[in-house]
């Protein structure tokens, strides 16, 4: 399941995805996340047949991510986002 | 004498019963309880099949209405006695202040169970416009989810912002869709869908002369835009289908169906009670695999 996290607004698309079909839940980019975006859950909140941890964006960041994920967003010379490096299983994109 | 403010706004609030079962026939009985921001659905199930439903408005406190909404239903099947209820889900916004629940699951996965059962498997993309929300869900012939985002930071687009224009412009809530069509040409969309900033736009288009009608038709048609936007992003796999409170409103969903390119799914079922149902067969589908509850 891709399982879209942010929101739309008059000044752009902020989404994180999470790709549960990959994600083992190992809560790397949890442990990566200088802002603490990630939070690892024993079971999948949209899935409740599905077993086995996942990570998911925590809920107090979903309606702030433009904001929490902007220290490792500079608009000159983009690094790698750590939370995408961390992910072994590259389960997690971006919209912005 | 000031004459009486009416609420142009408010809603039927509707139970239903199943004529054709008895709930005394049934081994498992579930419940759904979905306490969304505008209004409460309660579904009762006697294994998998719907006995009885109520809608209402929420109202301010969560806890309450859940409990509303349960004895509404409950109402509709007369003799049924509250305990014999085996499991119980609770969902929507509210979802962890459902007193008698035995367990929360998000909306997301209950409204695309729901659609799964109103309109059948051959449904893939589910929109979902609520009272503060807009959630576009993909799901597979199970009603699994397999994509899905749900905007509820910004209210732009959703039920309550037309409840406030229909207050605004003094229309009843059912009749905008009619309405909007009354016009002999189609105005451009409001330029913002934000609520406030679309009142404080509609307020001003009707000071310059515009009909009530063409207000609600600019409106309709910028909701519409601001919807499709949202599903542009999860993209469309036929079949489509539309739940929640929205989907009764003909003015924004016929201006949203050309952008989609596809008809419809149609169906008899109070759309709004899609949540409620999905928790109830997921109650259901727990119990059956064991993990209902322990007695």
């Amino acid at each position: 399941m891709l399982a879209n996290y942010g929101y739309k607004d008059a000044s752009g698309d902020f989404f994180i995805t999470v790709d549960t079909e990959k994600c083992n839940g190992c809560g790397d980019c949890m442990a990566a996340c200088p802002a603490s975006v990630f939070a690892v859950e024993d079971e999948d909140p949209s899935d409740p047949m599905r077993d086995g941890p996942v990570a998911v964006v925590a809920g107090d960041k979903r309606k702030r991510l433009k904001y929490e994920c902007n220290p490792c967003k500079p608009s000159a010379l983009r690094p790698p986002l750590p939370c995408i490096e961390a992910c072994k299983a590259d389960a997690i994109l971006h919209s912005w | 004498m000031p004459e009486d403010k009416k609420e142009f706004w408010r809603w039927a609030e509707s139970n239903w019963k199943n004529p054709d079962l008895n709930w005394e026939d049934a081994n498992i009985i579930t419940v759904g309880v979905d306490v969304g921001s505008v209004s409460s659905q309660a579904v009762i199930m006697g294994d998998g099949k719907m006995l009885a439903y109520g809608n209402m408005r929420t109202g301010s406190e969560s806890p309450k209405s859940a409990v509303n909404a349960f004895n509404f239903a409950l109402d509709a099947l007369i003799d049924m006695p509250e305990d014999r209820m085996d499991y119980c889900v609770g969902t929507g916004y509210g979802r962890v202040n459902v007193p008698f629940a035995d367990r929360p699951i998000t909306e997301i996965a209950c409204h695309a169970r729901g659609a799964n059962f109103i309109y059948g498997p051959e449904v893939r993309t589910v929109l979902d416009v609520g009272g503060q929300d807009i959630k576009v869900i993909q799901c597979d012939e199970k009603g699994k989810v397999t994509n899905f985002l749900m905007n509820d930071k910004c209210a732009a687009g959703t039920g309550r912002g037309m409840e406030v224009l229909a207050d605004l412009l003094g229309v009843s809530i059912n009749e905008v869709g009619e309405r909007s069509f009354k016009v002999k040409e189609e105005p451009r969309a409001v330029s913002s869908t934000c609520v406030v900033y679309a009142k404080s736009e509609a307020t001003g288009l009707l000071r310059k002369g515009w009909t009530t009608e063409e207000v609600l038709a600019s409106y309709c048609r910028a909701m519409a835009e601001r919807i499709y936007a949202l599903i542009e992003r999860v993209g469309v796999v036929p079949r489509f289908a539309v739940t929640g409170g929205m989907a009764k409103n003909r003015g924004v969903i016929d201006r949203l169906m050309p952008m989609v390119g596809l008809e419809r799914m149609t169906t008899t079922w109070d759309t709004q009670i899609a949540g409620a149902m999905g928790a109830a067969l997921f109650g259901y589908a727990l119990c059956q695999k064991g993990k209902g509850r322990k007695k």
